[in-house]
């Protein structure tokens, strides 16, 4: 439900004269900044392609930090955020694989590269004794 | 005419690379042992002519000869020099040249100096360093040529401005450096395997090219990863990018060979795995090479785009690693196991070290290579960054810590639990103290930087304990160089662990007059001025900085415009303290006459930079240590190791 009024509130009220615009400022709770940027560190921008969001020059980087700011002072959480993001983005934006089928592979190869490893390790250890 | 030239000493440094690898392989494979002495005088032939080659492509740099297609497309006849001359190297075929250059100075060395290795072994080293040259030679010559010619270009495009910087001059020939000394690690380890001689004297023979490979990887990461922080203006100093990951993944690799190189070489130890390793670490410097040169990444980093040459790649990729792993599984039933050792000994701490190491490899290579293949076989496109790597390679490389704190105070072989746990009493309470502080004064942080701090204090006083009770005249130099080393990984850490727990950022529009807090300091901005720049246009933003009650200081981001080609960049302004560094970007015009700023206090950032240099400076101190041991007089040599009551500490 905040999601959705947000999001209404983003595309149909028209801002008001003396709001900030967040793109380049900080929202005034710190708590809340801390978490729009932890949350714009890990947020791709889509245009320039290696750099997050919190670090572009390119206008749309802008547009981005300017929605996750508004969107975490209206109340949303960054997962919810980043979530929104995906949606209208693709999984790409995000720096933060979502754990899913197609993306078990980045945890189970080291997981069984350890095991693997730590088998081999110990095998050749209990020959000795 | 220069460009026809250099074209023609690189087809004969070609010819001679092939004439290298054909002389041994006839030597070896077919008896003519006579042929064998030839090798040497080609191996430097081949050296010469492809400095020559190099020498030329950066003489049409300098002279912005523009009928180059390569200096039309990189170069600017307005670039300062210092950049006409390392741009020459920051595109795809001229740092390919310069690889290669690397590759034929290594092998002159090789022929000219190594004097250790048995003759045979030799001479099938020096052919595998001429069959490794031969494909980068063939790649240079019938995808890449970089003296290519084209008419009428009266200007060229210019050198990306992030390029444009002294670190370009420095960075990519250190890793290269790296990177190819690598490539001689892995021809030792085919010569060994083809004339079956893995042992302790190949060992000793290829272990100052792991550990001077090594240095120049890790002086190439540490600088590089500076480089980045203060260029891309964005306050950090590893993104976890693709092209970083690809020099990571070689110092990974090559971190566990040198380890186990030093088991095979005292201890007689480790002998598959060692040469296992070589084939990994040389892979890793290939794939690291390719990733950044074949386009196929989309990255801050890659310039140089052009996945046509792809195909050419990942066949020079397969017949290098597909052929060293089939000669690994042809001959490694002939390679016994070396000597044994018991679960708590220096051996099997080695090894678990190794075993973390190349964990931490996978998840790198996993996280860098996936979404490519995913991307390749699904068309789903997914990102991989620094929340994956720190989360999973995080933990590992903690504990691959506590091992390195472990390792050096072991003794070969066997030992009892109880004795090693007596010697990291002190350790123990360090990192105890360091808890209790932390709790005290620092209030919650993350449980990463918390055990990362925890960690860091524990191995610091145990890197020191190999010298504890110790005649420090009689340690050698090598010892000297594990403790640099090791204090260097503590040291590294401690400021990893400071910047990600510790940072204070802030992000304002001010206007003139209007003043800013960050950390301990207030920041003014005094107004906002236009300077001209060599080749760009600067905005300078004037701040006055005043720490809590001190004197105020001047502080002077900027802003680059460039024209050739269009783009914009940062310059931040970094004045670096005894415990940290104040970090002051300028950004866009906002409103007005106001100008966003953003700021970093980055308590103790600077120890990420000052633990590498110390590691690379270890690494130095190793491998004076051990040319002096291994590599004068063997009197002398026999003589030490007789008289060396205690086991030889590991690197």
């Amino acid at each position: 439900m905040r999601r959705l009024a947000a999001l209404a509130l983003l595309i149909a009220a028209p801002l008001p004269a003396q709001a900030q615009d967040y793109a380049e400022v900080a929202l005034p709770d710190p708590a809340q900044e801390a978490q729009a940027s932890r949350l714009m560190d890990t947020i791709r921008c889509v245009v320039c392609q290696g750099q997050p969001i919190s670090g572009s020059n390119a206008d749309l980087a802008g547009d981005m930090r300017r929605i996750v700011r508004e969107r975490i002072a209206a109340g949303d959480t960054p997962d919810e955020v980043r979530a929104w993001l995906i949606s209208k983005y693709g999984d790409w934006v995000s720096f933060k694989p979502q754990v899913k089928p197609a993306t078990l592979p980045l945890w189970l190869i080291p997981l069984v590269a350890l095991v693997l490893g730590i088998w081999l390790v110990s095998r050749r250890l209990r020959r000795h004794h | 005419m220069i460009a026809e030239a250099g074209l023609a000493a690189l087809w004969l440094a070609a010819v001679m690379a092939l004439l290298q690898f054909a002389l041994g392989a006839l030597a070896l494979g077919r008896g003519r042992a006579g042929l064998a002495p030839a090798i040497q005088p080609v191996a430097v032939v081949q050296a010469v002519l492809v400095c020559i080659a190099f020498f030329c492509l950066i003489a049409v740099f300098v002279r912005s000869d523009m009928s180059v297609l390569l200096v039309a497309a990189n170069s600017h006849s307005a670039k300062p020099m210092l950049y006409k001359i390392a741009g020459t190297w920051g595109n795809h075929e001229g740092s390919m040249l310069l690889w290669v250059t690397i590759l034929g100075v290594a092998g002159a060395t090789i022929a000219l100096f190594e004097r250790q290795l048995r003759e045979d072994t030799r001479v099938a080293t020096l052919a595998a360093q001429g069959a490794i040259a031969l494909g980068f030679y063939a790649f240079l010559l019938f995808s890449s040529n970089p003296f290519a010619r084209i008419e009428n270009v009266v200007e060229g495009a210019g050198l990306n401005p992030l390029l444009q910087d002294p670190g370009l001059a420095f960075h990519p020939p250190t890793l290269y450096a790296g990177y190819v000394g690598m490539s001689a690690a892995f021809s030792f380890a085919v010569g060994a395997l083809v004339t079956r001689n893995v042992g302790p004297d190949f060992a000793r023979a290829m272990r100052p090219w792991i550990l001077g490979a090594w240095i120049f990887l890790t002086v190439g990461i540490t600088a590089g990863s500076y480089w980045a922080y203060y260029t891309l203006g964005w306050g950090g100093w590893w993104f976890w990018d693709p092209v970083e990951n690809a020099s990571l993944m070689p110092w990974l690799a090559a971190t566990a060979l040198l380890h186990s190189v030093t088991v095979l070489a005292t201890r007689d130890g480790l002998r598959a795995w060692t040469i296992m390793l070589s084939v990994l670490a040389f892979s890793m410097s290939m794939v690291g090479t390719f990733l950044v040169r074949s386009g196929i990444l989309t990255s801050v980093h890659s310039f140089a785009v052009d996945p046509e040459r792809g195909v050419f790649i990942l066949a020079l990729l397969a017949i290098y690693i597909g052929g060293a792993l089939a000669l690994f599984a042809m001959r490694i039933g002939t390679v016994s196991e070396g000597s044994r050792f018991d679960i708590v000994s220096r051996e099997a701490a080695l090894v678990l070290n190794n075993l973390m190491l190349t964990v931490v490899l996978v998840v790198v290579l996993a996280g860098t290579l996936y979404p490519l293949a995913l991307e390749a076989t699904s068309g789903t496109k997914i990102s991989v960054g620094a929340p994956y790597f720190n989360s999973v390679a995080g933990p590992i490389a903690l504990i691959t810590m506590v091992l390195l704190a472990a390792g050096p105070l072991l003794r070969w072989r066997s030992d009892k639990p109880r004795l090693v746990l007596d010697r990291l009493v002190f350790s123990f309470l360090a990192g105890a103290a360091a808890l209790l502080l932390i709790a005290a004064f620092a209030g919650s942080i993350g449980i990463l930087p918390l055990l990362g701090l925890v960690a860091a204090a524990i191995v610091a006083v145990a890197s020191l304990a190999p010298l504890w009770k110790r005649n420090l005249k009689r340690t050698p130099l090598f010892t000297f160089g594990m403790v640099m080393a090791h204090m260097g990984c503590a040291v590294s850490m401690a400021g990893m662990a400071c910047d990600s727990a510790f940072t204070r950022e802030t992000m304002v529009a001010m206007g003139p007059g209007e003043t800013q807090a960050v950390g301990d300091f207030a920041v003014t901005l005094a107004g906002v001025r236009e300077r001209p720049g060599p080749n760009y246009q600067a905005l300078e933003a004037v701040l006055s900085v005043s720490e809590k009650g001190g004197t105020p200081f001047e502080m002077l981001p900027q802003l680059h415009q460039f024209t050739d080609p269009p783009m914009q960049t940062n310059q931040a302004a970094i004045r670096t303290f005894w415990n940290g560094q104040l970090y002051l970007v300028l950004g866009e015009q906002s409103d007005g006459d106001k100008w966003v700023m953003r700021m970093w206090w980055k308590p103790f950032v600077t120890l990420i930079w000052l633990g590498g240099a110390m590691i690379a400076l270890g690494g130095m101190l190793s491998l004076l240590g051990r040319v002096r041991r291994d590599f004068l007089p063997r009197r002398r040599r026999t003589a030490t190791v007789e008289a060396l009551p205690e086991p030889e500490p590991a690197e």
